[in-house]
């Protein structure tokens, strides 16, 4: 069976500075791989060439077995790919419920019509209502999402993510900048998503990324040091001088 | 009162938005010997909408909007003069379609680019449209102008008249069609997806919108619009000028959108408005200095009223509640 994502030999060079490597990664349906390394280890360029944001120097990317390296990123985020951003990525100025509509009807093939108002297609609406309701912003649809917390934003970027219905989700740091208390809620709502997304994470906070991964890598200087379960790369010797330091994780 | 559109908008007519028709109206009546200006403010405005569209909605900066305004002031009046096609509604198709070709081809390759760029583009697209008119004398007339222009009556029956009144009623009817079509757009899930362009495009392409191609239709649809609101220009002056053309034209569209209000369809209304009376009291009263006058109310806006006059309107009055309000009753 094709994984639902895989990379190949992916290399991304910026003249002289190589910040990925030959980077081999398979996600399979249902994954909950965490994808963690030191400051400019190159964990974002990784997903922005994922996405299609970032075009690699060589080296190709698979999704569902199709090869989409030289894809657009629109095309990519239509075959089931979609992401979160580290430092919030919203429509500022617009009220959450516009925030994660966009994004419904772009995959709902709505958001070219010109015609009938936006307003009247309730079923978008209704779609964005149910799905702030699990993450528990039903009450927050009509603010604007810069008035909103900043703990509550990154649960935005988290709902503008799934409105796409993705099937591979990169969350790139979703718990940046979050209180430790609100950490919490933001893996209880990860740990309920719907099982057959592929979910990878890049995360600093590595109470989070143990407790929700069940595969992890890292990248150190934009090379795969190790692959393996969270176990495995907790007892890694390797990892600890690079990136954990000499603590032990619990 | 700002006019975003989107998924929780209420779409319906508020009464302050029959304000700008009962006005023209009245002006009808009750103004009788402006409506030569009159019909030159509904054109402008007219142009002005289309610009608020662009850059109020879709977040598309330029200076070379004249472009399209030019072209379907020459194309009509071309029609006319070289080749004694009279009809105005033919006339504004070929105005409109003129520039949408425009749009297209130059929107094509100029949204690749953003911010300073894209300005220099436009101010660049506009100054070889002017260049080219100017050239080109034995079609354009050149620097004398394009005379000789001829608009048949309107459906047969209504001859423009020289105190304006077909003009102006002419006008009134394209801008309250070009008002309606630019409403709706804004309303419909496009125009909320244009907010989203100019909101954020890195999370447009994260979403899946071809925010390329979405630029590229928008600057088209804005096109047209100007291309229109050029081609109703020669046919109630009978005349095209380069002054059409270029940097000043397009500047001093912005100026009047910046005055009333950008991104409110409204603004569109208040600021020809405002710019076009002043700069017709002003000039009467003061011939050399009247632009100083112009640049006064600019600089006093920017300062005091960033939002435009529409958005000091909306400080001052609570209208805004009732976008509220119409928010919450359609959650």
């Amino acid at each position: 069976m094709a994984a639902a994502l895989e990379t190949q030999e992916l290399c991304k060079s910026f003249g002289a500075l190589t910040v990925a490597h030959n980077i081999d990664f398979r996600l399979q349906a249902g994954d909950r791989h965490a994808l963690i390394g030191p400051n400019g280890a190159g964990k974002t360029t990784f997903v922005n060439m994922l996405m299609g944001a970032v075009a690699p120097s060589s080296g190709r990317i698979l999704l569902g077995g199709e090869d989409v390296t030289a894809v657009r990123q629109a095309a990519r985020v239509k075959r089931g790919l979609g992401r979160t951003f580290q430092i919030n990525t919203l429509f500022a100025q617009l009220p959450v419920l516009d925030n994660v509509a966009l994004g419904i009807a772009e995959r709902r093939a709505v958001a070219p019509r010109m015609w009938r108002p936006a307003s009247s297609h309730r079923e978008i609406r209704d779609e964005c209502l149910e799905l702030l309701a699990t993450l528990g912003l039903a009450d927050d649809a009509a603010v604007r999402s810069a008035d909103l917390p900043y703990g509550k934003q990154r649960l935005v970027e988290i709902a503008i993510a799934l409105g796409l219905r993705p099937k591979v989700l990169l969350l790139d740091e979703p718990a940046a900048g979050v209180p430790s208390a609100e950490t919490d809620r933001i893996l209880q709502i990860l740990e309920k998503l719907p099982s057959e997304i592929a979910i990878l994470i890049i995360e600093h906070d590595m109470d989070l990324v143990f407790r929700f991964a069940r595969r992890i890598t890292v990248l150190v200087q934009g090379e795969v040091l190790v692959e393996g379960p969270p176990d495995e790369i907790a007892r890694d010797v390797r990892v600890h001088q690079v990136y954990l330091g000499e603590s032990h994780h619990a | 009162m700002t006019h975003a559109g989107g998924y929780s908008a209420d779409p319906r007519i508020r009464w302050p938005e029959y304000l700008p028709w009962i006005a023209a109206l009245a002006a009808f009546f009750l103004l009788p010997e402006y409506l030569s200006l009159g019909a030159r403010i509904l054109i402008f405005i007219l142009f002005a909408l289309s610009l608020d569209l662009i850059l109020g909605y879709a977040g598309i900066i330029t200076l070379g909007h004249s472009a399209f305004f030019g072209l379907g002031a020459y194309v009509a009046g071309i029609l006319s003069a070289k080749l004694g096609v009279t009809d105005p509604f033919v006339q504004l198709a070929a105005a409109a379609a003129a520039a949408g070709v425009l749009g297209v081809v130059t929107g094509a390759v100029i949204l690749r680019t953003r911010a300073l760029t894209l300005l220099m583009l436009t101010l660049a697209i506009t100054s070889i449209v002017l260049e080219i008119a100017n050239k080109a004398s034995w079609l354009t007339g050149g620097a004398d102008g394009l005379s000789g222009v001829q608009t048949a009556p309107i459906l047969g029956l209504f001859k423009f008249d020289l105190f304006g009144k077909t003009a102006f009623l002419y006008c009134l009817a394209v801008l309250f069609l070009g008002w309606w079509l630019v409403r709706r757009l804004i309303y419909s899930p496009f125009g909320a997806m244009l907010t989203g362009l100019r909101e954020n495009t890195t999370r447009m392409h994260a979403i899946g919108a071809p925010v390329y191609r979405r630029l590229v239709g928008v600057y088209t649809i804005s096109a047209v619009m100007a291309g229109v609101a050029g081609g109703l220009l020669c046919q109630t002056n009978q005349f095209v000028g380069l002054n059409v053309l270029g940097f000043e034209p397009s500047g001093e569209l912005l100026v009047m959108l910046i005055l009333g209000g950008v991104g409110r369809i409204y603004g569109a209304f208040v600021g020809p408005v405002v710019y076009l009376i002043a700069q017709d009291l002003l000039a009467k009263q003061f011939p050399e200095y009247w632009y100083f006058g112009i640049g006064s109310i600019l600089v006093l806006v920017v300062l005091f009223a960033p939002g435009g006059i529409l958005g000091l309107i909306e400080k001052w009055l609570p209208l805004s509640r009732l976008k509220s309000s119409a928010r919450a009753s359609a959650r």
